[in-house]
């Protein structure tokens, strides 16, 4: 049996920079944070990230990781607008791909099932072609005239994912309320990362995901575990915790100006790993005399 | 009793009237009024609506806004994913938030400015072409102003009557653009050319005010001649006495809707 158990910053070493890299989760719900954070101390650079974008994309355009960024939309759900998106897009700081959402998944699939593009409807008549000048429509071969997008492939070096559950061989469980796309991430990718709240050995993976419809993440498609509790923080992972409100907006507050960035960076940002970060989170809810925000 | 009713509540109605008559299909309201509005239409003249909780439960009942997940009556689950094939699917009708909306209904989320360089990034195309060329949508404008119906949008993100004709053979053929909802009053696009008509004013509202928000000229109710101020235009019908109660009492007794249309 193949242990595939390593520590975020072991599975971040393999990303190199100018790389394809797919992140999980949708806007400000379960993302890979803890991934995205070793992203951080890494010396990578010119990454296209693809992503149903939040946080994630907005902290790699803060720091200067992205060349490009492949989206349908970029958001903090409670807060519409992702502040260093925003930035990075008013000031031509990355390059971008705007896709409709649906176009998006179109992408993921043809990925995942090695297709040279997928017919989508979404996306005719709009400026998404406009604005992506690659786009190519196709015809019916059929001969009913019809028209669509043919979406292409988003084909991942990389794809990071978080989830509830996993064991050490790869294999994991999506147990909230939406699985978002993330078995298809990993589908679209060369190798993929995931980070679980908690490692629990095999036996236990069912009897403690509950439903077997949540062991979606199979071990042919993972190529490292890494446990990592709180490790979607700030974005929430239902059931374990909701999103901690109040530290996405203070993240916000911060972002609006280069100063308050400069000392949110400097406390958030600058640990050597993850361990550390979490316990300046910790500090946070200690300044504010809250509990962390939900975790049980 | 009509006479009583808020503007918010006003606008309640007006967009659960957009639902009217589209049976069993799922409603997707953006917002707090077009939400209101399609639990009211499910609880009086739809009953057959499919709701979610806006995340990936199908919910059933009379629900107030802002109910916890624990208390609501669960019918189905349509995680994300699921909603992307529903709509390509076109069972469903939406309700959006544009930033920006033109003469024919083309939509803008995305940015303000050039698209290489915007001077205001939003939030991106999301899911507006792919709903706009798929099932019936519309939109929903809670400060009616030359700002939003604009002569020109930035980015065309739904797909709007002109656009949509202008594809080939049958590309379009589910494309089919219902009414936008303001909170200065309801329109719709039953002109000959697929423009934007002025179809009633909410209660105190004047024609001319309508122009003066709207940065382009709308069609009247009747015929396609401009709508100019002076003209007959109808008042939107307000809630009943029933509806009032539901929207008061039941589905809205924090008075939500009073923030994203304010008294």
């Amino acid at each position: 049996m193949t242990d595939k158990r390593m520590t975020a910053d072991e599975a971040v070493s393999r990303i190199e920079s100018g790389m394809t890299v797919g992140i999980g989760g949708w806007g400000s719900r379960r993302k890979p944070m803890a991934l995205v954070r070793a992203l951080l101390r890494s010396p990578v650079k010119d990454l296209t990230v693809v992503s149903y974008g939040g946080p994630d994309v907005g902290l790699l355009c803060a720091t200067g990781k992205i060349r490009e960024v492949v989206y349908g939309f970029v958001s903090l759900d409670s807060i519409p607008l992702e502040p260093h998106f925003r930035t990075a897009r008013e000031t031509g700081a990355v390059r971008a791909l705007e896709l409709d959402e649906g176009m998006f998944l179109a992408g993921l699939r043809a990925a995942a099932l090695r297709l040279p593009f997928m017919p989508v409807r979404g996306g005719i008549g709009s400026d998404v072609p406009r604005n992506a000048p690659a786009l190519r429509t196709v015809a019916d071969p059929y001969g009913s005239g019809d028209e669509v997008m043919a979406a292409p492939p988003l084909e991942l070096d990389v794809a990071l994912v978080h989830a509830n559950l996993a064991d050490p061989r790869g294999n994991a469980a999506l147990t909230g309320p939406d699985p978002y796309f993330d078995d298809l991430f990993c589908l679209a990718a060369k190798t993929a990362y995931v980070s679980a709240e908690r490692v629990v050995p095999t036996a236990e993976l069912r009897r403690q995901a509950g439903c077997l419809h949540a062991l979606v993440i199979h071990r042919y498609l993972t190529t490292g575990v890494i446990e990592a509790p709180r490790g979607a923080h700030f974005t929430e992972c239902p059931p374990q915790y909701g999103r901690d409100e109040a530290f996405q907006q203070a993240y916000a507050r911060a972002a609006a100006d280069p100063q308050e960035w400069a000392a949110f960076a400097d406390r958030f940002l600058g640990h050597p790993d993850e361990p550390s970060y979490q316990q300046a989170v910790d500090e946070f809810y200690a300044a504010r005399g809250v509990r962390a925000g939900g975790v049980r | 009793m009509t006479s009583t009713a808020t503007r918010a509540e006003v606008c309640v109605t007006a967009c659960a009237q957009a639902w009217r008559g589209d049976g069993e299909i799922l409603a997707s309201p953006m917002g707090t009024v077009p939400t209101l509005g399609a639990r009211l239409a499910r609880a009086t003249f739809a009953p057959d609506l499919v709701l979610t909780d806006g995340l990936a439960l199908i919910v059933d009942g009379d629900i107030p806004l802002g109910t916890p997940a624990e208390d609501l009556t669960v019918e189905g689950w349509l995680p994300y994913r699921a909603v992307l094939d529903l709509l390509a699917n076109g069972r469903r009708h939406v309700m959006m938030g544009p930033a920006q909306i033109d003469v024919y209904g083309n939509a803008n989320i995305s940015c303000v400015g050039d698209w290489a360089r915007p001077k205001r990034q939003l939030l991106g195309a999301r899911g507006a072409p792919g709903n706009t060329v798929n099932h019936a949508t519309s939109y929903w404008v809670p400060r009616h102003s030359r700002r939003v119906l604009t002569a020109h949008v930035d980015v065309v993100c739904g797909v709007g009557n002109d656009r949509a004709a202008a594809l080939p053979g049958p590309a379009a053929r589910f494309h089919d653009l219902r009414r936008v909802i303001t909170n200065l009053c309801v329109l719709d696009f039953e002109t000959s050319d697929g423009r934007m008509r002025l179809v009633s004013v909410h209660p105190g509202v004047t024609v001319a005010e309508v122009v003066e928000a709207t940065g382009f000229d709308l069609a009247a109710p009747k015929g396609s001649g401009q709508v100019l101020p002076g003209v007959d235009v109808p008042v939107t019908a307000g809630p009943t006495p029933e509806e009032l109660r539901l929207i008061r009492e039941v589905l809205d007794p924090r008075s939500l809707r009073d923030r994203e249309v304010p008294g």
